[in-house]
């Protein structure tokens, strides 16, 4: 009967098209090579960016200046981002230009091949740069840079001066039940550094020389100390906003956060301080170039604008961060007092080089040759081990 | 059923009998009206839609590249050991929380719904249950989101719940960032879905049903059991798709007001798909949801809840 | 027929679930006038800055205007779609009716992220540039099961002989639809219609997938929850948005209120 058919075609119609996906190559043009000279702006510029990282206070006089338009992306999870490149057959899909990926995407993007690098000759302020930041892991490979760093936060340790007595003086308390049942960590599998870090200190032993080369062995035991940090949490923060109400609001004592956290507690008038106890984590981002950014010359523009000390410091307070460039500070403390000391710009050299960068974990260990350590999979299934 | 050709001709102007004869075509083979009324739908969701879901289901028989993370078309059953594996029950404890989560905010929401549809239905008078009607819609209105934060500061240990507590002398309740939470929010959040195929189910009951049964001697409760429940049932499936899967596949709500062990299965789903770009892998941790819902939706079908929606 | 002791007891229980419904929603309204932009209790100070700051912020001007319009074009398409498929459901008999209902489900039925994923790796594979298109095509796809329904319940309720009488009188297909259908079909679509459009405005998980470099309402939201420094605005926006859809509720309430009276008989 016709009618049977009909459908039947249109049943084989769609089991066809769905098998000949595999058969159909997504053709990419070749990635262009670095650009030697800004040219003219193309009128357009597409970001994937974290919130208010092309803030209005500072992207108008961009707009007006170069003549690109800004269309942002706001994107609140790194996997967000990362996910956000790959769309298209990757490389941004010819859509967007530039991404503020952070250390733990960073390098993922490099090796997917979806970032292409960067002439940082083309960003005078590159030159102004704190050291830790012209050429760091995570954005720079083989001495390829494939990206500008932007801004930096470390990872601190918050905490309410009312109910925590004596003041904390590092991570163990962390760690430990003292506080039981009032600490917050991130729900991050990144964080595995973090503990990964403290086990450097506490457990020498395990030969830990890097905390995002990890070998399996060194996982399992950084993964069997989170296992025990659990029981110990109120809850696995995800956004900002997280943390500031549960502080506020006196579900947690203790946890892990950034200086932007503890400032907006701060005004809120709740009794928080922190420290920084050294060795610590810390995030930076950096804007990557996609590798199909249809305007690359809006691109160098807004990198090369972005990280002068005055717009630095604009975006620093606006975010919540801390800027790249030191020739910031004195703007940063025109536009809110102390600020350069509150968020850690005007330390020395050596207080950088403690701060161990976020650095999407791979397989190929720089401490030792080999291929076995492990990589962001293994970090997402052991965090998913840990915290589901 | 032929058509008198004379009276076509002395139809009227030629626009018309334009008009009629294609409608007389239409008339005489009925396929051809199901046909043209069926085709947009079923392929622009045919081709869009289950095209699509077949690819990323497809999807989770391959792998990535470690290296890369790009896709690896090379079929593979790794994704599924991994999930169903019992030497490591992660993703089953965290299957299992969703589904048990899900199956408790429906059975809330039916019990929150059912008193409340009858009353819409078969006690308020026209003016109340417009009234009625209208603020059980309205909520749908406001942003999820707002409403589930609203919930974070409702339950969180300085919260307005223990403020009200503490008012009369009750100690607080720990409910911040627990699964307890996740079930209030959700029961909360999913309660108008449940409550309008309820009330229609309830609503479309003509009273002399319930007449007769009391004619027959049945008091209050037994009419409800016997009549009107069964009849109403449909509705209670038909709202209890919408609960249930609503719950399954969310993940907003475990990252708000979830706590340690709250992880639900589109946590993990997105969790995948980034950095990860795990996407065989998410995609085989999305099916049990399909696979979950399918059983659902037959035995839904079964119950009838297909005519109550 | 219910006692009057039930009858108080429902009520009852009916007020305490509409306190529960509501009482949230009165602290979204409380909450938009927050001094502080840490959303804790008890409420710091009152303010109405945030209403200022909510005026005039373009963004929330432009995630609104992109909702209502992804709204309006989704529910639009979901009309058209849903009342083609209920027609030709309810009045054919085929080989495949029943998958056919099954199928439109679907997207409803399945976790929004799964959707979600389907439809991004298809516009990727389709070659599809994200645009306000692949969103609508999203919303779409649950949105015309919203629809379909509506129609569907209303059309196994009309007698399938007042098309035959229509047509015996001499009526061609368009007089039938437009003297004898449509206003059969009118209040099932515009129920039909309000729900999808509430769906289609408050969804976020389906359009995080599908949306480019746009920002519906509740995109704009999220990203305001994440980092929070405006985070009163969030509650401003809810509370106006919950404001101005009263009246278009109760229009719709009072022109669907006829379809209900069947108990009569």
């Amino acid at each position: 009967m016709r009618r049977i058919r009909r459908i039947h075609l249109l049943a084989a119609a769609v089991l066809v098209a769905a098998l000949s996906v595999p058969t159909i190559a997504i053709s990419r043009s070749d990635g262009s090579s670095m650009l030697t000279k800004i040219g003219k702006g193309e009128g357009s510029l597409n970001l994937i960016e974290w919130p208010y990282y092309s803030d209005k206070s500072f992207a108008t006089a961009f707009v007006k200046q170069t003549g690109c338009v800004i269309h942002r992306k706001d994107a609140g999870t790194s996997n967000e981002m990362v996910a956000l490149m790959r769309q298209g057959g990757g490389g941004g899909g010819g859509q967007y230009d530039l991404v503020s990926a952070s250390g733990d995407a960073s390098l993922r993007l490099v090796y997917g091949g979806d970032i292409q690098p960067v002439n940082v000759k083309l960003i005078p302020s590159w030159n102004s740069f704190l050291p830790a930041f012209k050429s760091p892991e995570h954005n720079t490979v083989k001495g390829v840079h494939y990206g500008v760093s932007v801004q930096w936060g470390p990872n601190t340790l918050i905490y309410n001066t009312a109910k925590v007595t004596p003041a904390p003086k590092g991570w163990n308390d962390i760690y430990s039940a003292k506080y039981k049942g009032k600490l917050t960590v991130p729900n991050n599998p990144i964080q595995i550094a973090d503990a990964a870090l403290y086990l450097q200190q506490t457990k020498p032993g395990l030969g830990i020389k890097d905390p995002y080369e990890l070998t399996k062995d060194q996982l399992a035991a950084v993964v069997s100390l989170l296992k025990q940090q659990k029981p110990l949490l109120k809850r696995y923060w995800n956004y900002a906003t997280d943390e500031i109400t549960s502080f506020k609001n006196g579900d947690v004592w203790m946890g892990a956060g950034w200086p932007y956290q503890t400032l907006q507690l701060q005004a809120a008038k709740a009794p928080v301080k922190e420290i920084v106890p050294l060795p610590t984590t810390g995030w930076a981002d950096t804007w990557m170039l996609a590798k199909q950014a249809p305007h690359p010359n809006c691109a160098y523009l807004w990198m090369k604008y972005v990280t002068t000390p005055a717009v630095e410091a604009k975006q620093a307070l606006v975010f919540g961060e801390t800027p790249v460039n030191p020739k910031a500070c004195p703007y940063m403390n025109k536009l809110q007092k102390s600020s350069c000391a509150q968020y850690h710009l005007n330390e020395p050299a050596s207080y950088y080089s403690k701060i161990k960068f976020w650095k999407t974990p791979v397989a190929q260990c720089g401490w030792k040759s080999g291929n076995d350590c492990m990589d962001y999979n293994a970090w997402q299934r052991a965090w998913t081990q840990v915290t589901g | 059923m032929s058509v008198d050709t004379r009276a076509l001709d002395q139809a009227g102007p030629p626009g018309r009998r334009a008009r009629l004869r294609v409608s007389t075509v239409f008339w005489r083979r009925p396929w051809l009206k199901a046909l043209s009324l069926l085709t947009p739908p079923v392929a622009a969701f045919a081709i869009v839609y289950v095209g699509a879901l077949a690819v990323l289901l497809i999807s989770s028989f391959w792998g990535v590249d470690a290296f890369t993370g790009k896709l690896v078309r090379h079929w593979t059953l790794d994704n599924f050991r991994q999930i169903f594996s019992f030497s490591d029950p992660t993703y089953l404890r965290i299957a299992g929380r969703t589904i048990g989560i899900a199956a408790a905010v429906t059975i809330t929401d039916a019990l929150l719904a059912f008193p409340l549809g009858y009353f819409m239905a078969r006690v308020a008078s026209p003016r109340v249950r417009g009234a009625l009607f209208v603020g059980v819609v309205l909520p749908l209105w406001s942003s999820y989101l707002v409403r589930i934060y609203a919930w974070q500061t409702i339950l969180s240990g300085g919260g307005v719940l223990n403020w009200s507590l503490h008012g009369i002398g009750l100690p607080s309740a720990h409910l911040a960032y627990t699964n307890w939470a996740m079930w209030i929010v959700f029961s909360y959040i999913w309660l108008p879905f449940m409550v309008y195929p309820v009330y229609a189910s309830l609503e479309r009951i003509p009273e002399s049903y319930v007449e007769a049964s009391s004619d027959l001697g049945a008091r209050g409760w037994r009419t409800l059991r016997s009549v009107t429940l069964p009849l109403a049932l449909p509705g209670v499936i038909a709202g209890s798709i919408f609960t249930f899967s609503l719950t399954l596949g969310d993940y907003i709500t475990p990252l708000l007001v979830g706590g340690t062990g709250s992880s639900f299965i589109g946590n993990v789903v997105y969790e995948n798909i980034g950095i990860n770009a795990n996407v065989p892998f998410a995609a085989a941790l999305a099916s049990i949801p399909v696979m979950v819902m399918a059983v659902y939706l037959v035995v839904a079908r079964r119950l009838g809840a297909f005519d109550a929606l | 027929m219910t006692t009057s002791r039930a009858r108080i007891a429902l009520g009852i229980w009916t007020a305490l679930v509409f306190f529960f419904l509501w009482a949230p929603l009165v602290l979204i309204g409380i909450y938009a006038f927050n001094k502080s932009n840490v959303q804790s209790w008890p409420l710091p100070g009152w303010t109405t800055h945030w209403f200022r700051v909510a005026w005039s912020d373009p963004d929330v001007r432009s995630s609104l205007w992109l909702s209502f319009k992804v709204g309006l074009l989704a529910t639009g398409t979901a009309l058209v779609l849903g009342s083609m498929a209920a027609f030709a459901i309810h009045r054919f008999r085929f080989f495949g009716r029943e998958s056919i209902s099954f199928l439109l489900i679907l997207p409803i039925a399945l976790p929004g992220i799964i959707t979600g994923m389907a439809l991004n790796s298809f516009y990727v594979f389709a070659g599809l540039g994200f645009s306000i298109w692949t969103i609508v095509i999203g919303h779409a796809t649950f949105c015309v099961v919203v629809v379909y329904n509506n129609v569907i319940a209303r059309l196994r309720r009309t007698s399938p002989s007042l098309y035959e009488a229509s047509m015996d009188l001499g009526a061609d297909g368009w007089q039938t639809f437009r003297f004898v259908t449509w206003p059969v079909l009118s209040t099932a679509l515009v129920a039909g219609g309000l729900l999808a459009f509430a769906l289609s405005f408050d969804e976020v998980i389906v359009t995080t997938f599908t949306a480019g470099a746009q920002s519906t309402l509740p995109i704009f939201i999220l990203d305001n929850l994440r980092q929070g420094q405006q985070l009163p605005v969030v509650n401003v926006v809810a509370l106006a948005v919950i404001l101005l859809t009263i009246v278009p509720v109760v229009i719709a309430q009072r022109l669907t209120r006829e379809s209900g009276i069947l108990r009569t008989e």
